[in-house]
């Protein structure tokens, strides 16, 4: 019988289960955090005004297309893939071999950041001109702009598409028991391969992601309803998971009310 | 008269679009000029030119008998001279009122808090805003955002205020306290060049006003030679279709 099956299954590997979930929890968050500022840099970088001439111009361009390619290579292949190229790769080709936790690390965050930049630029560039433009005029440079005005309407606008990185990586992280990581994943398929019993195995597991995605997500959204609405939300993540479209409903009725 | 800003042939296209063409006026110290045209006459573009928002095609524009537009002149140093108030307010939103009101004193001009925070209330009594510290921009009306703009400006101690139409945005009932203390900034002897399309106000307050119309100045002069005794065809034009609605 399944369910005295899992009873069992929980009783004697719960330890395992626990260090497994703490795992992909430390890595997720880890890789979602580290990502977020390689994001930040990245998106930063990608809205500085283009010069109108001269040498700062040129390195502009090259950085920007250099960083163009990083988002789309990482955002165009499975974070799985990713993974084998770089760990076995950097065994291969550099001759490191690197701690498996750093690496997964590693690779979570370089991926996480691909899409953060442009989470980031987005946040960025639908913060309203005028902003920009009040701040030039009375003098603040590009940077100081960005410090204390742009950066803090945008990291504030862009909140719930970071929160769904961070949902998106407690599941995605799953993919890296193909570097042996003893995350979630992994171990569940360490104690499947001992007992035999894959469905029920499993289906703890299921239910230990749900129960993670789940409170996060809850948190998170309890700390947006905290901050107050902000003024211009764009929608720009690969794909919700933690905004329901009614918040996002309540989010631009409340601005339409008190914008004008 | 000592002349602040003086504005040499100043032209500006966008591609091909030529908005500004070949515009020469100056700004005397104390002076306050009121610019009237219709909209899209190059109002906008103007002042922009005159803060650098916009890079002028070409001309000159001399701050205090230095060309501003000389790549080697400090355009940031420039710019905390000139006072900027727009039609949009463009209060920065994750500021309250006093955040906007010291941050460029702050982090521009490098003064302390404390010095900024007592300028910064200096003007907000100007504009009668000073019990409104705490507000967030979105938990004020357009007029009162409008007087905090003009705090702000003015908290940086510049030489000379720019306005772009600041009660267009504006319902009808507000426009008159924005007015008031404009009013009350000219009197005080404050430099101002006010793009707007309140006639009482270009006629009152003004020393002179400066009439466009698709790109060039068509004519200027004192408030009672516009108003009273225009030159111009197009000025009559313009003023007889403004002053019967
Ligand atoms: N950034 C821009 N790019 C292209 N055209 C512009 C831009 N800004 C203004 N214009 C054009 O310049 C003309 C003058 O605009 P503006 O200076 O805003 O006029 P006003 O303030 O007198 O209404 C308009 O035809 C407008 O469409
Ligand atoms: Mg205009």
């Amino acid at each position: 019988m399944s369910f005295d099956w899992m009873i069992k299954i929980v009783s004697e590997n719960w330890p395992m289960f626990l260090r497994g979930a703490g795992m992909t929890l430390f890595i997720s968050i880890i890789g979602t955090i580290l990502g977020f500022i390689i994001g930040l840099i990245v998106g930063i970088i990608r809205t500085i005004p283009m010069p109108e001439r001269g040498g700062k111009r040129v390195t502009l361009k090259i950085i920007n297309s250099i960083l163009g390619i990083y988002i789309e290579v990482f955002r165009g292949t499975p974070m799985i893939v990713q993974a084998m190229v770089i760990y076995y790769g950097s065994a291969l080709l550099f001759g490191i071999d690197m701690n498996k936790l750093n690496a997964a690390i590693l690779i979570v965050s370089i991926n996480t950041g691909a899409y953060m930049s442009e989470i980031v630029r987005g946040g960025i560039i639908s913060v309203d001109k005028g902003q920009f433009e009040a701040a030039y005029a009375i003098g603040m440079t590009h940077f100081q702009t960005m410090i204390n005005v742009v950066l803090p309407q945008a990291i504030r606008n862009i909140l719930p598409a970071i929160g769904n990185e961070f949902v998106i990586n407690i599941k995605d992280t799953s993919v890296l028991n193909v570097i042996a990581v003893s995350e979630l994943f992994f171990q569940t398929k360490s104690i499947s391969g001992i007992n035999f019993r894959y469905f029920e195995t499993f289906f703890v597991a299921s239910v230990l992601y749900f129960v993670m995605t789940f409170t996060v997500t809850r948190i998170l959204r309890y700390i947006e309803r905290k901050m107050d609405g902000p003024e211009n939300y764009i929608m720009y993540a690969n794909q919700m998971q933690v905004e329901t479209p009614e918040d996002t409903l309540r989010r631009t009725q409340s601005v339409n009310g008190n914008n004008r | 008269m000592e002349k602040i800003i003086e504005v040499q042939h100043l032209s500006k296209s966008f591609g091909n679009h030529e908005v500004l063409r070949d515009i020469d006026f100056s700004v005397n110290k104390g002076e306050v000029v009121s610019i009237i045209g219709s909209s899209g006459s190059g109002k906008s573009t103007l002042l922009r030119c005159i803060n650098l928002l916009e890079k002028p095609s070409s001309g000159q524009i001399i701050y205090k008998g230095e060309n501003i537009l000389d790549d080697k002149h400090d355009t940031r140093a420039y710019r905390t001279k000139l006072g900027m108030v727009f039609q949009q307010f463009n209060l920065f939103n994750n500021h309250d009122v006093l955040g906007n009101c010291i941050v460029g004193q702050m982090k521009v001009l490098k003064r302390s808090k404390e010095e900024a925070e007592k300028v910064a209330m200096k003007y907000l009594k100007v504009v009668g805003m000073d019990k409104y510290i705490n507000a967030k921009p979105k938990q004020l009306s357009g007029g009162q955002k409008q007087r905090v703009a003009i705090a702000r400006a003015l908290s940086m101690e510049p030489d000379v205020m720019l306005f772009d139409e600041p009660t267009s945005a504006l319902d009808p009932e507000m426009v008159g306290e924005v007015l008031k203390v404009m009013k009350e900034l000219a009197e005080s002897g404050l430099t101002m060049l006010v793009v707007t399309h309140e006639m009482g106000f270009a006629r009152e307050v003004s020393d002179r006003v400066v009439f466009m119309d698709k790109g060039v100045i068509v004519e200027e002069g004192t408030p009672e030679q516009i108003f009273n005794n225009p030159t111009q065809e197009r000025t009559r034009e313009f003023l007889k279709r403004t002053l019967k609605i």
